[in-house]
């Protein structure tokens, strides 16, 4: 097979990916068949109407969630038998979550936050805060280290929640929704700093239901009752003309 | 493995959930309080019991002689049964597997005097086991002994009160005193926890007092301590027996309640024992059931903490948490916070209990409180407890799948 060579190129490589959800007695077919490739470097938007499956697809990739059947392969490596440690091993080493929601935990400061996927790493504490520093700077909120989450604002919230997911520096950049909650000022913020990661190598996969955010991605898959109905490289819109 | 990261996290999330620490930690010490002052007042009210039918020995029969009130075997109602030494020396010689102590009594009132002072005091001659039986204790010298009886000493053994009363500024060991017109050599000096009655007595030997006064071989009263490891029941049944055996002897009628007359300890012992334990039994129901609902009270916040924790157990997860550093940092902190509360709860039931034991005693609770063996092991059961408490919601935690947990909002 020919796509085994790229697989190796390939950041994610998903074939076949099938999802049923238990609601009572019947079940419902979330994902019917997913293939998806993704190479390092690349920018994806999932877009989709609620209930087409696009969160769910994320939130497997995500390995937040595990898949019926089907295959998944994260950077050459095959994500199957999934136990709750190895997930949460993998989760730490290769994957930087982005929430809607920020999901910052409240009484944690913001640079505690952004250290905690370091503290799962084993880092030594002063390490920790060292990189949570860096990371923090890079978001802009250096002066802000101190601060809890409910002192901050949205963007400043999605700021810290974006330095978290950076601090394990992990292969794959997951956002889900990262501009729902936020106005279209400080969304267009968070998108330029997003297009900015993916301009410094990151791979980033995202979904979204709003065209202008789907279009300052460099490709859209957008998916319908669990299957891939359209998957278009799209002309880069920059964030940073609205800035 | 101590894991000062583990610590840190735990002392953040109880310090900047501070109600909730405060509230579970609450509910464990009150349940420890109540725990604690009820074990206390239950010892407080075992020491009053104690302390009630301590002054002699408890395994102690008594045997005493009165007028036949019905005519046996030929012999008229009225007459009059009197111990004597050979009767002394037949108990001792037919149970004697079963004694372990046996001593006569002859009881007798003397007018004491030693140089100006002078009382009257009841005197007690006795066989050297006495001692045992009274549970007289010797705040110096001796008691009588072997060779007194033998050689029919006149030595006394008294009370501490007649040496206060009589001895004033004066040694009494070695000192002659004199009982009703007879020197005695005072060679001890007693204390009896049964009170000022048992401290204003004079001892003296059994064949002495015979000898002395009027010369016979009558004796008031015959004590025997039965071997302790009877049980209350074998006791009983000896009691009867020896009852028994005397009345046949002495040619009483076997329904004849007042010329033989043996008072056995272990009856009373067994209702007071019996007494106490269903006391302990009760005590021992309510303070448990108190900490269990401690303990449940416990669980159910723990459930509820988790609950509330589910979302940022979700973030964890998602941020690369395992299900062990989980369970762990709920475990601990659910021990943590039980330790601390329930160790405050059982400091402050001892102190209520130190400020409350003068009003206690008005109502027969003396020294209420609790050993150290039951502190100690009152804390490893509340830690026990609330790591059990702790661990099967925080198992269900770690087995929340993130994404379930992170929609939790």
């Amino acid at each position: 097979m020919g796509a085994s060579i790229n697989q190796i190129k390939n950041m994610l490589h998903i074939t076949s990916l099938h999802k049923s959800y238990a609601i009572g007695d019947s079940s419902l077919h979330v994902l019917k068949g997913i293939d998806l490739s993704v190479e390092t470097g690349e920018m994806v938007a999932i877009m989709g109407s609620s209930g087409s499956g696009k969160s769910t697809l994320l939130n497997i990739i995500g390995m937040l969630d595990e898949a019926d059947s089907g295959t998944y392969i994260l950077d050459g490596l095959p994500i199957d038998d999934l136990t709750e440690k190895k997930a949460a091993v993998y989760r730490n080493k290769f994957l930087g979550f982005i929430f809607q929601s920020f999901n910052l935990i409240n009484y944690k400061s913001a640079i505690e936050n952004v250290a905690l996927p370091l503290y799962y790493q084993g880092l030594k504490r002063k390490k920790r805060l060292e990189l949570a520093r860096f990371h923090l700077g890079k978001v802009g909120l250096d002066a802000w280290a101190e601060h809890l989450p409910k002192e901050l604002s949205g963007g400043q919230k999605q700021r810290v929640a974006i330095a978290r997911a950076l601090a394990a520096n992990p292969k794959l950049l997951l956002a889900d929704e990262p501009t729902g909650a936020l106005d279209t000022k400080t969304s267009h913020d968070i998108m330029a700093f997003i297009q900015q990661l993916n301009d410094e190598g990151k791979t980033i996969l995202m979904v979204t239901h709003e065209e202008d955010i789907a279009n300052m991605c460099k490709r859209i898959v957008r998916l319908k009752d669990g299957v891939i109905i359209e998957d278009t490289p799209v002309d880069q819109v920059r964030a940073s003309q609205y800035v | 493995m101590f894991d000062l990261d583990l610590w840190r996290e735990i002392f953040q999330s109880i310090n900047k959930n501070r109600v909730r620490s405060l509230l579970s930690g609450f509910t464990i010490a009150f349940a420890i309080l109540l725990f604690t002052v009820l074990f206390g007042v239950a010892n407080g009210l075992q020491n009053t019991f104690n302390e009630a039918f301590a002054d002699d020995a408890t395994n102690l029969i008594s045997i005493y002689t009165g007028r036949t009130t019905k005519a046996h075997k030929g012999l008229q109602a009225g007459r009059r049964i009197r111990l004597r030494n050979q009767d002394f020396d037949y108990i001792d010689n037919t149970f004697n597997s079963k004694i372990e102590h046996l001593t006569a009594r002859v009881n007798r009132r003397v007018q004491a005097s030693y140089k100006t002072e002078s009382n009257t005091y009841p005197l007690r001659a006795v066989h050297p086991e006495h001692q045992f039986l009274e549970k007289t204790i010797l705040i110096k010298g001796r008691y009588i002994n072997q060779n007194d009886l033998k050689a029919l000493t006149k030595v006394a053994v008294i009370g501490r009160l007649v040496a206060e009363d009589l001895f004033i500024n004066t040694e009494p060991l070695g000192a002659y005193i004199n009982l009703s017109g007879v020197p005695y050599k005072v060679v001890g000096v007693f204390k009896d926890d049964g009170g000022d009655s048992e401290e204003r007595m004079i001892y003296t030997p059994v064949s002495t007092a015979q000898r002395i006064y009027g010369n016979t071989d009558y004796i008031n009263q015959i004590k025997i301590g039965y071997d302790p490891k009877m049980s209350y029941e074998a006791a009983i049944a000896f009691g009867n027996q020896i009852k028994r055996k005397l009345k046949k002897r002495f040619d009483v009628a076997p329904n004849d309640q007042r010329a033989i007359r043996v008072r056995n300890r272990a009856e009373a012992t067994r209702n007071v024992n019996a007494m106490t334990v269903g006391l302990s039994i009760i005590i021992l129901v309510v303070g448990f059931g108190t900490l269990i609902a401690g303990v449940v009270g416990v669980s159910n916040i723990m459930i509820f903490i988790v609950k509330e924790r589910t979302k940022e157990i979700g973030i964890r997860k998602a941020l690369g948490a395992s299900p062990k550093s989980i369970v762990s940092i709920i475990l601990v902190e659910a021990v943590l916070i039980t330790a601390i509360a329930g160790y405050m709860g059982l400091l402050l039931g001892i102190g209520i209990l130190k400020v409350a034991a003068p009003v206690l005693e008005d109502y027969f609770i003396k020294d209420p409180g609790v050993s150290n063996s039951l502190v100690v092991g009152a804390t490893m059961l509340l830690i026990l407890a609330g790591a059990i408490a702790g661990y099967v919601p925080a198992k269900r935690a770690s087995k929340i799948k993130p994404i379930i947990a992170l929609r939790n909002d």
